[in-house]
């Protein structure tokens, strides 16, 4: 299954995605340019966070008018798999891609923590190696996570089961504790937590691999990952 | 300032240059000796700029030869952008600290920003990549809003620019102590990768060759910002504020990654590169052309400004962020250009290397500069300062004090401001990004692993003011050995250090032998734990309306772990597991934080009292068994004894996994806060007992064992604390949030 990761100007996380699916999945994996206009050969993309475009004029703003957008548009349109990660889930909901926008936390602060969220639904292609209801420690960095949407749109992600993993203490503010969510075809995933960083022990968290191996295993019709 | 250059006959008689912080001295010794004629406004800018103390360190230099710089690991000392460690399998580490105090007053957040960027740009000019930064912060107390707003914006600051760029903020440490109101302290430490191959200098050499200017326009920000760096501050004065820059990290993340590029990939274009730190283009294109006897020409014309109308003097001058200067092999120069156009960046050659030794400006076809490069660079006067013993180091009483309620002053010192946890404050830092942190914030030393090793590096910074301000050369040892014994407790060996030497004016005697004196304490331990001075900078004139801060040498230490399976932390793991000292606590409260919360006459420099029972022998000694006791796998957790002595540190052993303690201890409880030197708090699983007191001898005592049961439970010669562990657990939590409020 090949990979690709999407490098903005800005983006700062590019390299943990990508040593995430390298070093880890085990799987082939690409920096893919922001200024390129093709996503052929790849079976699946991740956006990583960061600040891209320094996140000038409202963060992942900047992100949505650059070259490789239309091609990442046909790509998630395709039914393929898209996950962001913090400033790619601020993009993919800038774009469109996912409902939803992303505000400055209730504290208006930064926040570096590690988190416990629990596995809302497991019946995604991003999440099929978790237990529904399982809790993991995932940790988050970011400054505007607080999660936003309208009575209305809450009410079809959680109709739709869109919601893939909420806080156990919401740090940020976000609605109905979201932390991470799904497009109603199921195949985007945008979530503020960082998984890549929790992929190895010694990093205090390898919660973060099943994620991973979530996407593998549906990519192989739904072959156990080893 | 005005556009209208005044003539060099007025600048000498009226005096100008003054202004500018030259000394007649010094004026006279540019137009008499070195050029033979007068100085025009600009040349008198660039020297006033060049021979400040923040560029030419002439008045520290005497003193910081003493440091001790060498060592087998040593792959670069002092002298270029940072020091360079030799680390194994062919990887180097690269780091180094600077202070920006003055501009963190003055404006805190963008002060603070850009103290980041800059020690930043220092490390990926050596060719590495930047993997991780800490802060060493000191304010006035949080009694005084003015401090809190100091402390609040200097963190946003830290945290905007190390977020964004996607440097990890991994340690650091704050310490309040009213000598720093009106001069709060904010040195930034970074460190980083590289392959050894990939080592890089600021060098311009080869006549010809070009000089390629790259990063942020020049604007009119942070003019002359080294002599508004080594000049006092007064409360009336406050016009300064054009001196503080203002930092993009966004620009400089495009920098990092476009320079790591062409040091990586185009290394046969590149002949140096170094970063425009204080003093801007002079300092950078002087710096690299009189390292290597040249000459360099530069056509200011070409020049990328932000602003219009910009005179020589402020371009040269000016100290707008993000930029770096490169020399490039001739005929090179495109490859490079579109190294760095693919990244959105703009790269000019502004001008070329000569063979002349002349350091040339020219704009609109005028010559407006034309000098011997050597004359800003090597001829610097150097001064000697007179030194004078202060009056306060010989009385030689002790300071003793009686403890009638240890679970009170526990509490007390568990919420006092400098012991406090300041989690609320690097939680605003990133201090993960990159993947590659296994401790951070809130043990003794950060860990930062290497990628596709099995190796880590340890860091911390550290430094008690207090000890220094009592006993400069016991205290700079102290200073040392404290850094050190946050290295060793994280399972690594201490390789080297960096420091920032915060200090008053050198002109007074009594300032200098406090600088002449820690420096060379700091020297002496550094030989013993084998760890060379690799970098460094110098902040003097930390003085306002001439009151002196505490003499303040930040030290920043680095150090290597071989296996990883040897990283310790400081929180019990496990309950039942035995807990011992490590060292004699005696009675030591002079410039204790026991002494600061009793006699409340701790602060602004009132304190007195001998420091006693240091011994570097004893030090190294204990910090050896620690190590020994690590690389055999006998220890759970190691954590270092400083400042409120044993109390503190027990407690902030079971604060994280919520453990109690049960142990009788043979001292007093004042002995319980004394801040006797060279001790660990160590916890073993029952089954190393035998091997672990083998390895000990009678060095380490057993005093009792961890427990499940949330309470903290001492049995003292004079006294008993029995205490929940949620009470000094808030007391150490809320503190620092409510003193914000």
């Amino acid at each position: 299954m090949k990979f690709a990761v999407i490098s903005f100007p800005g983006s700062n996380c590019d390299y943990d995605m990508y040593y995430a699916v390298k070093d880890i999945l085990k799987e082939p994996v690409e920096m893919v340019s922001y200024n390129e206009n093709s996503l052929d050969g790849f079976d699946a993309v991740l956006i990583p966070g960061g600040f891209s475009y320094g996140d000038y004029l409202r963060s992942g703003a900047i992100a949505k008018f650059a070259r490789i957008m239309p091609s990442l548009i046909d790509f998630a349109n395709a039914g393929k798999p898209v996950l962001g990660v913090c400033n790619g889930f601020q993009i993919l909901t800038e774009i469109g891609l996912l409902p939803g926008a992303l505000q400055n936390n209730r504290d208006m602060q930064f926040i570096s923590e590690y988190e416990a969220l629990t596995v809302e639904n497991n019946k995604t292609i991003f999440t099929s190696e978790y237990e529904t209801k399982q809790n993991i420690m995932i940790p988050i960095a970011h400054g505007e996570g607080n999660y936003y949407c309208s009575e209305n749109e809450l009410e079809d992600l959680k109709a739709n089961k869109q919601i893939v993993f909420t806080y156990n203490n919401n740090p940020n503010g976000s609605v109905a504790n979201i932390a991470g969510v799904t497009n109603k075809n199921g195949n985007v995933m945008g979530m503020m937590p960082h998984p890549e960083r929790a992929v190895e022990k010694i990093l205090g968290s390898e919660d973060g691999v099943q994620l991973f191996k979530s996407i593998l295993k549906s990519f192989r019709g739904g072959t156990e990952v080893e | 300032m005005s556009n209208t250059e005044i003539s060099p006959q007025e600048i000498k008689d009226k005096k100008v240059y003054r202004d500018w912080g030259l000394t007649d001295y010094e004026y006279n010794l540019i137009s008499t000796k070195l050029l033979h004629r007068l100085p025009n406004y600009t040349e008198t800018g660039l020297y006033s700029g060049m021979w400040s103390e923040h560029c030419s360190y002439k008045n520290s230099k005497e003193v910081l030869k003493e440091f001790w710089t060498k060592g087998s690991r040593v792959l670069q000392g002092p002298g270029e952008g940072a020091g360079v460690l030799d680390i194994g399998d062919n990887q180097a580490v690269v780091f180094k600290a600077e202070s920006h105090n003055h501009p963190s007053f003055v404006e805190p957040f963008e002060g603070a920003a850009t103290g980041v960027g800059g020690i930043i740009r220092d490390i990926f000019s050596m060719g590495a990549k930047p993997i991780a930064s800490l802060d060493s912060l000191r304010f006035g107390e949080l009694t005084n809003s003015k401090n809190k707003y100091l402390l609040e914006k200097v963190v946003s600051g830290i945290a905007h620019y190390g977020n964004c760029i996607g440097v990890p903020t991994v340690g650091g440490e704050i310490a309040f102590d009213s000598s720093y109101d009106g001069n709060p302290l904010v040195n930034v430490m970074c460190v980083g990768l590289m392959n050894q191959d990939n080592l890089e200098s600021g060098l311009a050499q080869g006549s010809g060759n070009s000089i390629i200017y790259v990063g942020a326009k020049t604007g009119r920000d942070g003019i002359n910002g080294a002599t508004f760096a080594s000049s006092q501050f007064s409360d009336e004065e406050d016009s300064d504020r054009s001196a503080v820059q203002v930092g993009d990290p966004f620009m400089e993340k495009l920098l990092v990654d476009a320079c790591l590029e062409i040091i990586n990939q185009h290394s046969d274009a590149l002949v140096g590169i170094q970063d425009m730190g204080a003093c801007g283009i002079v300092s950078s294109s002087a710096e690299m052309a009189s390292k290597a006897n040249s000459g360099i020409h530069i056509n200011l014309d070409l020049v990328p400004q932000r602003e219009p109308n910009m005179t020589p003097y402020e371009i040269m001058l000016s100290e707008s962020q993000e930029r770096m200067l490169l020399c490039v092999k001739k005929g090179k120069e495109q490859e490079v250009i579109d190294v760095f156009k693919k990244y959105g960046l703009d790269a000019v050659n502004i001008g070329n290397v000569s063979d002349d030794g002349r350091y040339v400006l020219t704009q609109d076809n005028n010559t407006v500069c034309d000098i011997p490069t050597r004359t800003l660079v090597d001829d610097v006067p150097r001064y000697h300062h007179e030194s004078k013993r202060p009056a306060r180091l010989d009385k030689n009483n002790s300071a003793n004090i009686a403890v009638e309620n240890p679970s009170k002053t526990l509490t007390d010192l568990l919420s006092s401001p400098t012991i406090a946890s300041k989690h609320s404050i690097y939680r605003q830092y990133d201090t993960r990004v990159q993947a590659n942190t296994v401790v951070s914030p809130g043990s003794d030393s950060a860990v930062v692993r290497i990628r596709h090793t099995n190796k880590s590096l340890a860091m911390t910074t550290d430094c008690n003011a207090r000890y220094i301000y009592l006993d400069p050369y016991i205290g700079g040892q102290i200073a040392i050995s404290e850094a050190a014994r946050n290295i060793v407790a994280s399972g690594a060996v201490p390789i080297g250090i960096t420091d920032c030497l915060n200090f008053g004016n050198p002109d007074n005697a009594e300032s200098f032998y406090e600088l002449d004196q820690s420096v060379q304490g700091i020297s002496k331990a550094c030989q013993l734990f084998d760890t060379p001075v690799i970098s460094g900078n110098v902040s003097l004139y930390n003085e306002t309306d001439n009151k002196a801060i505490y003499p303040t040498p930040m030290i920043g230490m680095v150090g290597l772990i071989e296996d990883n399976q040897h990283i310790t932390t400081q929180e019990f793991k496990d309950s039942n597991d035995l807990i011992y000292i490590i060292g004699e606590t005696y009675d030591d409260y002079s410039g204790s934080e026991l002494q600061k919360l009793v006699s409340k006459k701790i602060e602004g420099k009132k304190i007195e009292g001998k420091i006693e029972h240091f011994d570097l022998d004893i030090e190294n000694k204990n910090q050896n068994l620690i190590h020994q006791a690590i690389i055999n796998n006998l220890v759970n957790s190691v954590h270092d004894v400083s400042e409120g002595g044993l109390g503190v540190s027990l407690s902030e052993c079971c604060f994280k996994n919520n453990f109690g303690v049960d142990a009788k201890i043979n001292i007093t409880s004042s002995q319980l806060f004394s801040e006797t030197q060279s001790r660990f708090v160590v916890s073993i699983n029952p089954k190393n007992q035998k091997d672990f007191e083998k390895l000990m001898q009678d060095n380490a005592t057993l005093i009792g064992k961890v427990t499940d049961n949330e309470s903290f439970n001492l049995s003292l010669l004079d006294n008993q604390v029995n205490v929940k562990l949620s009470i000094l657990k808030s007391a150490w939590e809320d503190s620092l949030e409510c003193l914000m409020k």
